[in-house]
């Protein structure tokens, strides 16, 4: 099966409902995305889909075939990737840093979607993604700041 | 009654004793300048030098520095750069941070393990690690004066560079290392006056955010190896046993290469994760119990609440109880019941283990690498020193991964022997790391005070019921206290109450139960900061005072609480309006050597309360990097409000019933309060920073709850019942 990561085509040998978190992290050594729950709880696994941020802990492989991939590993190709991950960096996000792969590409796309969000936006965009370590309020003033506000 | 908890904190003293017990070596107090432990042959002028165990100075100025404490978000590596780059002044522009081998030159300080935790390291490195420093510094400066023939007093190192201002002569840190690296390290190195700090006391940014905030930062979970085989194992929980595995229907499923039986389960080894978790559900293995079967945890809470009304083992008996009973005018009488509650760090626990002729390779992020080595090493049959650790960066600790007994350790490395030579990755799902944990005591406490007629205490009697944390383990003797027996997770908090009570009294009733317990952030603070906080402000009400002036009252002789307090009170406009349906509720508590006082702000949404502002006020000696205090303020507070709101570990016919975070719920980005921290100006030595926020919160926002709605919170957590 083809699937096409970060503007690379990869052939992987994986069952059809293998899903795209194992495929991104085992079979092509993406690591960044990470693993947290395997059930669409804890966002860990955000990446995004044609520009869609997705768990890919519950997305099969199939379901993605033919379609652009991205993962934290290629995010700052885009401008707002770039704005986020600088706005994460000044605002020191993260602390263990194991949940912020997939709050950044949770906050790329709500910025994408929404370049000005207010509090309200940021509270429906991020509610899926947990942080053990408490940085929420940080994540909240990156956004801001990565948004201009 | 103790104020000076630094001189007198449980857990470090548990940690010194506990690491000469383990050992079985002398404990080694004295911090001994770790000399050129390696790499000193190796270095060549054009590769730099190493100058001690924790600093390389590479011919091009980077400066690495290796520490023997593990990254687990608490932001140590950022901390104790700031210790030894302010006293060898290295630009901060030139730092490279990376966790250290598993060698003994990393061990301690002050104990012959390494080992992270009970919130020690600033505390414990502050003095050794920038001594360290001071002498490199110091190597550095004699290396140039006796190039330039002048003596060392007249040269001085500033940010990198020696200089000799008399003759305008300077030589660049990278120039000098190799060279400097083989001269005699300084006895009595001088160490910078405070006035002269550049790092320490400011508010560095983290070492570890840019790679983190890239995706960059390998945890354990993310070894790779070439080679690399990923394992996931059936479990039989609590003494169970696993029958009717179909073995076979695991190995036809493809990507699966080994299965077998290993002390600690059916490990299905694979070529992928998912193909070892696909492999791990074809077993369909059943889990019988033999002992004990039906356990619950609501059985276990009745239990409890009777034990609670018993006399148990005394901790503290001061002064004449019925006497006081005699005097008294009022009684406040209070039971409190605590869940289990599971750490569930973010990444979940994982080992990478390969077994070679030489030894063991382990791979993973641990709080305890001094445990595992003895673990692997008892699981493979070689000595501790042939297990070589690489400590990858955690995602999140805890306490989870501070396991004495290397819960994650010995099964990945019983696959990985079985495998010689292989790399493999033990991987727990998140139903492995909530449902096989080791979990924070379920626990039950039963308070009387009896007032007098002015309103305050005349006696405290109090009753603690509650697993302790390492019976029956090679620890139990280190954490006890030798003269009660009682193991002091179940009293720190309570027996040095900083409330002055004339007559005290406490129990405890030290129980069995099959489920593993093990610290978590804060350890016994987090259920006796609870009963004490919420109790006090019951003894407010009854005496018709306001909780703050109250409790100022009682800390006459704890100018530490005393003055978080008072500080707190004022930050938080303690008194002044606030919208309707508002209300705040107040609590403080010492943990790890530091005091926190809080103010929550709390209204009901849906009939759950939600928590808008806290204001902290943290006490921690000397502060290192106010930003880092801040975040573990902010940290300590997230992690206690989930557990006060919804967290719980419950057990129903011997099952855990919260299986992934469906069940169990940690705080969510929208429900994240405003947190305010103000810092104590202090230059006492540093004491806890990662821990202490955690215990105040839960009771700070049951006495809001409690003046919002009249209702007490006594059962843990809020959301057992609904306070609409
Ligand atoms: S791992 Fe995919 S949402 Fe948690
Ligand atoms: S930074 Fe640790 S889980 Fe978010």
């Amino acid at each position: 099966m083809k699937l096409q990561v970060n503007g690379t085509t990869h052939e992987v040998d994986a069952p059809a409902d293998m899903p795209l978190l194992w495929a991104l992290r085992d079979l092509l050594n993406l690591t960044g995305t990470k693993f947290g729950c395997g059930m669409a709880q804890c966002g860990a696994c955000t990446i995004h889909v044609d520009g869609a941020p997705v768990r890919s802990c519950v997305t099969p492989v199939s379901a993605a075939e033919g379609k652009a991939i991205t993962t934290i590993e290629a995010i700052a190709a885009s401008e707002v990737g770039q704005r986020i991950q600088a706005a994460w960096v000044a605002e020191d996000v993260p602390q263990c840093g194991y949940c912020q792969s997939g709050q950044i590409m949770s906050a790329v796309a709500l910025l994408k979607e929404h370049p000005q969000p207010t509090d309200a936006d940021i509270d429906t965009a991020m509610d899926g993604n947990l942080c053990r370590c408490g940085t929420y309020n940080r994540i909240r003033r990156a956004i801001h700041r990565a948004a201009g506000n | 009654m103790s104020n000076n908890l630094a001189a007198d904190n449980p857990s470090r003293r548990s940690f010194l004793k506990t690491a000469a017990l383990a050992t079985g070596s002398a404990l080694v107090v004295s911090f001994t300048l770790p000399q050129r432990a390696f790499g000193a042959g190796a270095a060549t002028p054009t590769n730099g030098g190493t100058l001690s165990a924790f600093i390389r100075i590479a011919a091009d100025g980077v400066v690495t520095l290796t520490l023997g404490k593990a990254e687990m978000g608490q932001g140590v590596h950022t901390g104790l750069a700031q210790l030894l780059a302010d006293e060898l002044e290295a630009p901060w522009a030139a730092l490279k941070v990376e966790h250290s081998p598993a060698l003994p030159a990393y061990a301690g300080p002050g104990f012959p393990m390494l080992m992270t935790g009970g919130s020690t390291s600033i505390a414990t490195c502050f003095v050794p690690l920038r001594t360290a420093a001071a002498a490199a510094r110091e190597m550095l400066v004699a290396e140039a004066a006796s190039r330039w023939k002048v003596p060392a007093s007249e040269c001085t190192a500033v940010q990198g560079v020696v200089k000799h201002a008399a003759s305008a002569r300077q030589f660049t840190y990278g120039e000098l290392a190799a060279a400097a690296g083989q001269r005699p390290v300084p006895a009595k190195p001088a160490l910078k006056p405070r006035s002269e700090w550049r790092y320490i006391g400011h508010a560095m940014p983290r070492v570890d955010s840019a790679a983190k905030s890239r995706g960059e930062t390998r945890y354990g979970l993310d070894v790779r190896r070439p080679g690399q085989r990923y394992a996931q194992l059936a479990r039989p929980l609590r003494g169970g046993r696993l029958v009717d595995a179909n073995v076979a229907a695991a190995r036809a499923v493809p990507g699966v290469t080994d299965v077998f039986d290993i002390p600690q389960g059916i490990a299905v080894v694979a070529t992928n994760t998912w193909a070892a978790k696909q492999g791990r559900a074809a077993l369909q293995a059943k889990m019988v119990v033999e002992k004990d079967a039906g356990f619950s945890t609501v059985a276990l809470a009745k239990q409890y609440s009777e034990l609670a009304k018993q006399p148990g083992q005394v901790a503290r008996a001061e002064g004449d109880l019925k006497k006081a009973a005699a005097n008294a005018t009022q009684r406040v009488e209070v039971d409190y019941a605590f869940p289990y509650l599971a750490h569930a760090p973010m990444e979940p626990l994982n080992c990478t283990a390969m077994v070679t002729p030489e030894g063991v390779q382990l791979w993973l992020g641990t709080q305890g690498q001094t445990f595992d080595q003895m673990v692997a090493a008892g699981v493979a049959g070689v000595r501790p020193d042939q297990v070589s650790i690489e400590t990858c960066m955690l995602g999140g600790g805890f306490g989870r991964r501070a396991s004495a007994v290397g819960d994650n350790v010995a099964p990945a490395v019983e696959i990985a022997k079985r495998l010689p030579g292989i790399p493999v990755q033990l991987v727990w799902t998140r139903e492995d790391d909530l449902t096989d944990g080791f979990y924070r005591p379920q626990a039950h406490h039963h308070v009387v005070v009896q007032l007098g007629a002015d309103g305050f205490p005349l006696s405290w009697q109090h009753t603690v019921v509650g697993q302790p944390l390492v019976k029956g383990t090679p620890l139990e003797g280190a954490m006890m206290n030798p003269k009660t027996g009682i193991e002091v997770t179940l009293t720190e908090g309570i027996e040095n109450l900083p409330y002055a009570v004339p007559v005290m009294h406490l129990h405890v009733h030290q129980t069995t139960a099959k489920v593993p317990v093990q610290w978590w952030r804060s350890v016994g603070s987090t259920h006796t900061a609870f009963a004490l906080e919420c109790c006090i402000d019951e003894c407010a009400r009854a005496a018709k005072q306001d909780p703050v002036a109250y409790r100022l009252a009682l800390l006459k002789d704890s100018p530490k609480e005393k003055r978080a307090l008072e500080m707190v009170a004022a930050k938080a406009g303690w008194g002044t309006p606030l919208p309707k349906g508002h209300a705040r509720g107040v609590a403080v508590a010492s943990s790890f050597g530091s005091t926190v006082a809080q103010v929550a702000e709390v209204s009901l949404v849906d009939g759950q309360p939600r928590v808008h502002r806290v204001v902290a006020v943290m006490d921690c000696g000397t502060v290192v990097n106010p930003r880092l205090v801040e975040q573990q303020v902010q940290s300590a507070i997230a992690y206690g409000l989930s557990a006060a709101l919804r967290e719980e570990i419950t057990f129903a016919a011997d099952q855990v019933e919260q299986t992934n975070f469906h069940a169990y719920k940690p705080l969510r980005l929208h429900e994240m309060p405003v947190v305010e921290v103000h810092l104590v100006e202090s230059t006492e030595a540093p004491t806890g920073v990662g821990e202490p926020a955690t215990p105040p919160i839960g009771p700070a926002v049951a006495n809001a709850l409690r003046a919002l709605t009249g209702e007490a919170v006594r059962q843990l957590p809020f959301n057992r019942r609904s306070w609409a």
